[in-house]
C-alpha cells in the first residue's frame, strides 16, 4: 500500500480531490459534504507533506502519467519549486475547510452549501494541477478546471451582495481571454517546436532568438499568464472578485490561486523560456520591473483609502504581488528565493487576515471599517490575531513579512540597484497607514451601544490562530522556509534540462 | 545561542517585557501596581550584580545577534532607566489604568533593550518597540488631539525606524558587519542612521513631533514619554557618533533654540517639552566633542538630567491633576495650598538651572568645560547663553508662573501620598548628587579628573545665574514677558517705548511668525497632496473604480502590444 502510495504519489496528489469531488453529488447534505471535503483536503495535504520529503531527498521527481514516456506522454514532474507551491495549497485547503463550515452556513444559501465543497475539492484539484505538470498543454487544461470552479464560488457570495454575479462574469471575460492568450502563446511554440513538454521545449527553442514567433509566444504567454497573477494594471477583476466573493472563498482565493500563478509564470520565464533570450530579458526590464514598481505603490495607497476592509485586503493583495513580480524582474538566484519565499509567507498572512475577517463577517454582518468600532473588546482573539497578521503585512521583525522584504531588499542590493530597497521600505510604510486604520477604529473606537462580547466559534479561531501562531514562528525559524525557497529558486533557474 | 552571564539572570529585557506581559493579564489592580514597582526594582538590583563583559547573543539569518552587551556605558544608561522606571511606577501608582500601567514596563524595557543591543538589527527592534509601544502613552490621553498626535507621532517614530533599518543594510553591505560601533559619518549609510537617531532625539527641525505629542498624554504618560524615547537616541549617538564635530553644532542650535518658543509658551508642561529639547541639545553637544571628560559630562548629564527633568514634570502633573490645568495665565498663587509640591519643584528648578548644590551643577559644567578646554568659543557662548535661558524658563517660569505670581484663587489640596513619595526621592537624589557626586562619577564611562566645586566654577555659574534672574524680573515688571503681557502692566508702559524692548519683543514674535508660517506652509503642501492622492485613488478614484470588462480587454490588449514591441524592437 505505502509502495503504491510513494509511486504513484504526483498522480494522487491531484486526483484525490479530483475523484472525491463528485462524491459529494451523490449524497447532498451539507454536514456530509462538509466532512468529506475536510477528509479529503487533510488527505491531499498529508500527501503534499510527503512529497516535499522526497524532493529534499532527490532533486526532482518525474512521473510518467499513465506510463506514457515523455515528450509524447504527459509528465509530472515535481522539484522544490512546484512542491512548495503544491504544500502552500494543499496546506491552505486543509485549514480552509476546517474553517468554512460557520462561515459557509451563514454566507451561502442552503442548497447550495455542499456544491460549495464539490467547486472547493475542483479547484485544490486544478492548482495543484497547474503547479505539478510538466506539460504545456496539460497546464492549460488544469488552470481551466480551477478557473471555472472558482468563478462558480465567487457568485456563491451572491446571497449576500447581489454584485458578486457580477463580479465573477467579470472574471470569467478576463479570465478566460488569459486562458486564451496562453493557449495561442502554447499554440505558437508548439508550431516552431512541435512538442508541447516543458523540459522538450526548453531544450527545442535554444538558440531561437530571432524568430518572431517565439517572441511572440512569449508575449501571449507571459501576459496570459500576468492576467492571472493579476500583475498592475491587469488586477482589475481581482478587487471585486475578492470583495463580493464569501469569506471563505476570498481565503482561499488569496492564499493560493495568485500564488500558483506566479509559480507558472516563473515556470515560463525561467525554466522553459530560460535567462537567454535577450528579448526576454528586455522585457524584464523595461516592462516587468515598472510595473512591479507601480504595482507596489498605486494599490497600496489605493488601499489606504478604502472603506471595506476586505477590499482594503485585496488591494493589498494586488501590492503584494508588486514585490512578488519585482523578485521576478531582477531574475538572480537571491532575487527569485525571495519571491518564492514571498509566496509561501504572503499566504501565511493573507489567509491569517482573511480568516480574521471572515470571523467579523459572521459576527457583525459587515466588514466595512466604521461597523468594526470596538471589536477589539467584542472579538479579543478575532482582532489581535488581525492585528498580528498586519504587524506580518508591514514586515515587523520576527513575523515572515519581515524575512520576505530583507531577502528582497538583499536581492536588490545584490543586483546593483539599491534605490529598489528605498522602495521597498517607503511602500512598507503605505501598508503602516491601511494596516493602522483598521487596528486604531478595532481598539480605540467605543463599542457601539448594545453590542455585547461575542467572540468567533472555536471552529474558526483554531485555524485562524495556526496560521497567526505559523506567521511568527517562520518569522524567527527561518531555516526550513529559507531552505526550501532557495532550493526553489535554484530549481527554476538552474533546473532548466 | 551563546550566553556568558551569571547564572540566575534575567536578561533586563526580558524582565520587563515578561512584567508588561504579566500586568496585561492581571486582573487585581493592586498585584498590577505591585508588579509595576518590583520588575524595575529587581532588575536594578540584578544590574549592579552584572560583571562586565557578560553577553547573550544568538544566530539569525546566519548573522550573529548580540543581545546584551555590558560595559560601563550601557550599565549607566541601564541604571538610570530602572532608576526612572521605578520612579514613574511610583508616581503612576494610583492613576495609571491597565493598559498604561503594562505599556510602563514595556515601553522602559524597550529602550533598556536598545540600551544593551550590540549590532544594528537588535537596536532597529527596540528602536521600533520603543516606538510602537510608547504610541499607546499619547493615545491613553483620550482626546480626539490625542489621537491625531498619536498618529503623526508613530508615523514619525516608525519612520525613524526604517530610515534606521535602511542604513543598517546599506552598513551592512559596506563593510560586511552589523556590530554597532563607532561609526563615520561619510557614506549614505551613515547618514541615514544618523539622521534616525537625529529624528528621536529631536534635532532642530526634526523636533516638531516631541511639543506635538507629549503634551497630549497622560499625568504620568507625559513623565514616561519625557524619559526614555530621547535619551535612548542620545545613548545611540553617544555609542555611534562620538567625536563627530557636526553634533557640537547641531546640539549648540539645539540648546539655544527651544528657548525663545519656551519663553512666549503659556501650557507649562508644554514649556517642558521645550525645555526637554533644549537639555538634549547640552547632551548633544558633548557627544560632538567626544573628549572623555565630555564624554562623562554627557552620561552624568543624562543620569540628572533625568530625575531632575522628571522632578519638574511631576510636578506639572501634580498640579495638572488638582487643578485640572497648567496653562501659566491660569494659575498662581497655589504654594498656599500645595507647599511641598512647590518646593519640589523649586529643587527640580535649581537643580535643570545648575546651581551649586544640585545636581544639574556636577554634570552640565563637564561638558561646558570639555567645550572650553577644546577652544571652541561660539559653541560654548550659545551652550552658556542656553545655560541662562534654561534658568529663565525652567528655572524660574515654572515655579514662578504655577505656584506665585498673582494669585489665581485657586485652593487646591496638595498632591496625592503616592506623587509626594515619587517627588520626594527625586529631590533627594538632585540634593545627594550635587553634593556627593563622587558614586555617580564612579559609574561613568572612563576614569573622571575632574573637581566642581572650584571657585572659578561656582563663581561663573552664580553669575550666569543672578543676571539672568535680574533679566526675568526686569522682563516680568516691565510686562514685556508674554504670558502675563496684559495684565500686570499698565504702569510701566513707558518702557514700552525703549527699543530695547521692542527688539527683544521683536525678535520673540518673529520667530514665532516664522515657525507658524513653516507650519502653516508644510501642513498646507501635505493636505493638497492628500487631496490628489485621493483623488485619484480614493474609491471613487480612476485607480480605485469598477471598470466594465471591456476595459480590462483593453489593458490586456495594451501590454500585449507592449509587451511585443520590448521583443521585436
Amino acid at each position: 500500500m505505502l509502495d503504491f502510495v510513494t509511486e504513484h504519489l504526483p498522480a494522487l496528489q491531484v486526483v484525490v480531490p479530483l475523484i472525491a469531488a463528485p462524491v459529494i453529488l451523490l449524497y447532498q447534505k451539507e454536514a456530509f459534504a462538509w466532512g468529506w471535503a475536510l477528509l479529503t483536503t487533510w488527505t491531499t495535504f498529508a500527501l503534499s507533506g510527503l512529497l516535499v520529503h522526497e524532493v529534499f531527498s532527490q532533486e526532482f521527481i518525474s512521473y510518467d502519467l499513465g506510463g506514457w514516456a515523455p515528450p509524447l506522454g504527459i509528465e509530472y514532474r515535481v522539484d522544490a519549486a512546484n512542491a512548495l507551491v503544491i504544500a502552500i495549497v494543499a496546506g491552505i485547503a486543509a485549514l480552509v475547510t476546517t474553517y468554512a463550515r460557520k462561515s459557509i452556513q451563514a454566507e451561502v444559501q442552503g442548497r447550495n452549501q455542499p456544491f460549495f465543497y464539490v467547486l472547493l475539492l475542483l479547484c485544490v484539484s486544478g492548482l495543484i494541477g497547474v503547479a505539478i505538470t510538466g506539460d504545456a498543454f496539460n497546464l492549460f487544461v488544469f488552470l481551466e478546471i480551477s478557473s471555472l470552479s472558482t468563478y462558480t464560488m465567487v457568485a456563491l457570495g451572491g446571497r449576500r451582495d447581489r454584485r458578486a454575479y457580477t463580479a465573477a462574469i467579470r472574471y470569467l471575460i478576463t479570465g478566460t481571454i488569459g486562458a486564451t492568450f496562453y493557449v495561442i502563446g502554447v499554440g505558437l511554440l508548439y508550431m516552431v517546436t512541435g512538442t508541447l513538454n516543458m523540459a522538450d521545449l526548453a531544450v527545442s527553442i535554444a538558440g531561437m532568438d530571432n524568430n518572431t514567433t517565439v517572441q511572440a509566444a512569449f508575449a501571449f504567454i507571459v501576459i496570459g499568464l500576468g492576467l492571472k497573477v493579476a500583475i498592475f494594471p491587469l488586477h482589475l477583476w481581482l478587487p471585486n472578485a475578492y470583495t463580493y466573493a464569501p469569506s471563505v472563498v476570498t481565503i482561499f482565493l488569496a492564499a493560493t490561486s495568485t500564488k500558483v500563478a506566479v509559480y507558472a509564470l516563473m515556470r515560463f520565464l525561467f525554466t522553459v523560456f530560460g535567462i537567454r533570450f535577450d528579448f526576454e530579458l528586455d522585457s524584464l526590464a523595461f516592462l516587468f520591473l515598472p510595473l512591479a514598481i507601480m504595482g507596489m505603490f498605486i494599490p497600496s495607497i489605493v488601499a489606504a483609502f478604502q472603506v471595506d476592509v476586505k477590499r482594503l485586503l485585496a488591494y493589498s493583495s494586488v501590492a503584494q504581488i508588486g514585490y512578488m513580480l519585482l523578485g521576478i524582474s531582477l531574475a538572480t538566484s537571491a532575487s527569485l528565493t525571495a519571491t518564492s519565499i514571498h509566496l509561501f509567507n504572503h499566504a501565511l498572512m493573507k489567509a491569517a487576515l482573511f480568516m480574521a475577517l471572515g470571523a467579523v463577517m459572521l459576527r457583525l454582518k459587515s466588514t466595512i471599517i466604521d461597523d468594526l468600532a470596538g471589536i477589539g473588546k467584542t472579538m479579543p482573539w478575532t482582532t489581535a490575531g488581525f492585528a498580528l497578521g498586519g504587524l506580518s503585512l508591514i514586515g515587523v521583525p520576527l513575523t515572515v513579512g519581515f524575512v520576505s522584504k530583507w531577502l528582497l531588499i538583499q536581492a536588490s542590493f545584490a543586483s546593483q540597484q539599491p534605490w529598489l530597497a528605498g522602495l521597498i521600505v517607503v511602500s512598507s510604510l503605505i501598508a503602516v497607514v491601511y494596516v493602522w486604520r483598521v487596528v486604531e477604529v478595532a481598539y480605540f473606537s467605543p463599542v457601539p451601544e448594545g453590542r455585547v462580547r461575542q467572540e468567533a466559534p472555536l471552529s474558526m479561531l483554531i485555524p485562524m490562530w495556526v496560521l497567526v501562531a505559523a506567521n511568527i514562528y517562520f518569522g524567527i525559524d527561518t531555516d526550513i522556509t529559507i531552505r526550501l525557497a532557495s532550493l526553489a529558486a535554484e530549481a527554476l533557474l538552474g533546473g532548466a534540462p | 545561542m551563546t550566553v556568558d552571564l551569571p547564572f540566575g539572570t534575567v536578561p533586563p529585557v526580558l524582565l520587563f517585557l515578561l512584567g508588561g506581559l504579566l500586568i496585561a493579564v492581571t486582573p487585581n489592580a493592586f498585584l498590577r501596581r505591585l508588579i509595576l514597582v518590583v520588575v524595575p526594582v529587581y532588575g536594578l538590583v540584578q544590574l549592579f550584580a552584572l560583571p562586565m563583559g557578560s553577553s547573550l547573543e544568538f544566530d539569525f539569518f546566519g548573522e550573529t545577534l548580540t543581545l546584551l552587551r555590558v560595559d560601563k556605558t550601557s550599565i549607566i544608561f541601564a541604571t538610570i532607566f530602572h532608576l526612572a522606571a521605578v520612579l514613574a511606577a511610583v508616581y503612576g501608582w494610583a492613576n495609571l489604568d491597565r493598559m498604561q500601567q503594562s505599556v510602563a514596563l514595556l515601553y522602559p524595557g524597550s529602550a533598556i533593550g536598545a540600551v544593551f543591543a550590540g549590532d544594528l538589527i537588535t537596536l532597529f527592534v527596540f528602536w521600533e518597540m520603543a516606538a510602537v509601544t510608547s504610541v499607546f502613552l499619547i493615545l491613553a490621553g483620550s482626546t480626539v488631539r490625542a489621537s491625531k498626535a498619536a498618529i503623526r507621532y508613530l508615523v514619525i517614530q516608525v519612520g525613524s525606524g526604517v530610515l534606521l533599518l535602511f542604513g543598517a543594510i546599506l552598513y551592512f553591505q559596506e563593510t560586511g558587519s552589523i556590530a554597532f560601533e563607532k561609526m563615520e559619518l561619510g557614506s549614505i549609510a551613515t547618514i541615514a542612521i544618523f539622521l534616525a537617531f537625529g529624528i528621536k532625539s529631536a534635532f532642530p527641525l526634526l523636533h516638531n513631533w516631541l511639543q506635538d505629542s507629549y503634551p497630549e498624554s497622560t499625568i504620568t504618560g507625559t513623565l514616561i514619554l519625557s524619559i526614555f524615547t530621547t535619551k535612548m537616541a542620545v545613548y545611540a549617538l553617544f555609542r555611534g557618533f562620538p567625536g563627530e564635530q557636526l553634533l557640537i553644532w547641531i546640539g549648540a542650535v539645539m540648546t539655544c533654540f527651544p528657548v525663545f518658543f519656551a519663553v512666549i509658551e503659556n501650557d507649562l508642561r508644554r514649556v517642558l517639552c521645550y525645555s526637554l529639547n533644549n537639555q538634549v541639545g547640552f547632551m548633544v553637544v558633548g557627544i560632538g566633542i567626544g573628549t572623555p571628560l565630555a564624554l562623562n559630562g554627557t552620561a552624568s548629564y543624562v543620569f540628572c538630567n533625568i530625575i531632575f527633568e522628571g522632578l519638574l514634570f511631576m510636578s506639572m502633573g501634580a498640579v495638572l491633576l488638582r487643578t485640572g490645568t497648567v496653562k501659566g495665565s491660569e494659575l498662581g498663587g497655589l504654594y498656599k495650598t500645595m507647599p511641598l509640591t512647590t518646593f519640589y519643584c523649586i529643587i527640580g528648578a535649581a537643580s535643570i538651572s545648575a546651581f551649586p548644590l544640585f545636581a544639574g551643577f556636577v554634570s552640565k559644567g563637564m561638558i561646558i568645560d570639555g567645550l572650553a578646554k577644546e577652544h571652541m568659543l561660539i559653541p560654548w557662548l550659545m551652550l552658556v547663553f542656553a545655560a541662562a535661558g534654561v534658568f529663565h524658563h525652567s528655572g524660574i517660569k515654572i515655579p514662578y508662573f504655577a505656584f506665585f505670581a498673582h494669585d489665581s484663587g485657586r485652593r487646591v489640596k496638595d498632591a496625592p501620598l503616592s506623587m509626594q513619595i515619587a517627588m520626594a526621592l527625586s529631590a533627594i537624589l538632585c540634593v545627594a548628587i550635587g553634593t556627593f557626586p563622587d558614586p555617580l562619577y564612579a559609574l561613568l564611562p572612563y576614569p573622571v579628573d575632574y573637581v566642581p566645586y572650584t571657585a572659578p566654577h561656582v563663581l561663573h555659574q552664580l553669575q550666569l545665574l543672578l543676571f539672568s534672574a535680574l533679566a526675568f524680573t526686569l522682563l516680568t515688571i516691565s510686562g514685556i514677558y508674554p504670558p502675563e503681557l496684559r495684565s500686570t502692566n499698565l504702569d510701566f508702559d513707558w518702557f514700552y517705548r525703549k527699543p530695547g524692548a521692542a527688539l527683544v519683543r521683536g525678535v520673540v514674535t518673529g520667530i514665532a511668525a516664522i515657525n507658524g508660517a513653516m507650519t502653516n506652509f508644510v501642513g498646507r503642501r501635505i493636505e493638497g497632496a492628500l487631496r490628489s492622492l485621493y483623488a485619484l485613488h480614493g474609491p471613487e478614484g480612476r485607480l480605485a473604480r469598477t471598470w466594465p470588462s471591456g476595459f480590462m480587454a483593453m489593458w490586456i490588449a495594451i501590454l500585449l502590444t507592449l509587451a511585443l514591441l520590448v521583443n521585436y524592437l
